[in-house]
């Protein structure tokens, strides 16, 4: 189960239109409380990777950015663009590789697999020392207005459209819009 | 002590939520007034402070009580 459909589960929807960008807004319009959001302390963050133990850190760190009141993106790109699917979605590309694609989930993917085993135990760890899971961190950088950017050309490969996506993120990019965000922020990292 | 504007009890949390959601209520207060923070991530010793400094705002008083943080924080 991708952590989107976990969450609804719980109940939780995504924010609809244009409300991380409102959010971001807001962050910047803070600015007189004394937190610095000048365009320099941006924070990028390319993820890269869908699994478990690598979409946690992609959450925290954004939401701390935020936390920091920095104008934080979070470029989905590749396997990291299946935090941003539509559970109900599949992945349908336009030949056998692209739909072979759908067979996976970002959980299945992780290194630490096992057969599923693997992101159960992080799972079962993390809750007994109530770590938030990554749903619930996506759901807070969400309410803080960390902007969730889709890469146009893993949309592409993987046959997904704008609709297919989940609500309250930002238009789809591309690398050159990607880079100048990155020139702009003080910390870039790649996940 | 001085008074508090705000407590947040984040006992029980762990990071980064201790951090985010210190953000979140000190966006409720006004410039000038204490927020309070109560903590049980040992973490949060570290994290708050840091915090606190990065963004401008003041830690007034830390206090460490073995498995329980608390933390008063003036907004800038």
């Amino acid at each position: 189960m991708t952590p989107l459909a976990r969450l609804r589960e719980r109940g939780w929807e995504p924010p609809s239109g244009d409300v991380g960008r409102t959010a971001a807004r807001e962050v910047r319009e803070m600015s007189e409380s004394g937190v610095s959001t000048k365009p320099e302390d941006g924070m990028v963050i390319v993820c890269w990777s869908g699994e478990i133990d690598k979409v946690w850190p992609q959450m925290i760190l954004g939401t701390t950015g935020a936390a920091y009141g920095m104008d934080v993106t979070l470029f989905c790109t590749f396997w990291g663009l299946f935090t941003l699917k539509r559970p109900e979605v599949g992945i349908t590309g336009d030949n056998w590789m692209t739909k072979m694609l759908g067979a996976f989930n970002n959980e299945r993917l992780s290194h630490l697999n096992f057969g599923g085993a693997g992101p159960k135990m992080m799972r079962s760890i993390a809750d007994r020392h109530k770590v938030a899971p990554p749903e619930e961190l996506l759901a807070t950088a969400m309410e803080l207005g960390v902007r969730l950017a889709p890469c146009q050309m893993t949309m592409d490969l993987m046959g997904l459209k704008r609709e297919d996506l989940i609500d309250g993120i930002e238009e789809p990019l591309g690398a050159a819009a990607a880079v100048s965000r990155m020139q702009n922020a003080k910390i870039n990292l790649f996940i | 002590m001085s008074d508090v504007a705000k407590t947040l009890d984040a006992s029980g949390l762990a990071c980064p939520m201790p951090v985010v959601r210190t953000r979140q209520a000190i966006d409720q207060i006004e410039s000038g007034q204490i927020l309070e923070v109560i903590s049980t991530d040992r973490g949060s010793l570290q994290d708050i402070p840091a915090w606190a400094e990065s963004t401008g705002n003041e830690l007034v008083e830390k206090e460490d009580a073995g498995d329980r943080f608390t933390f008063r924080i003036r907004k800038a």
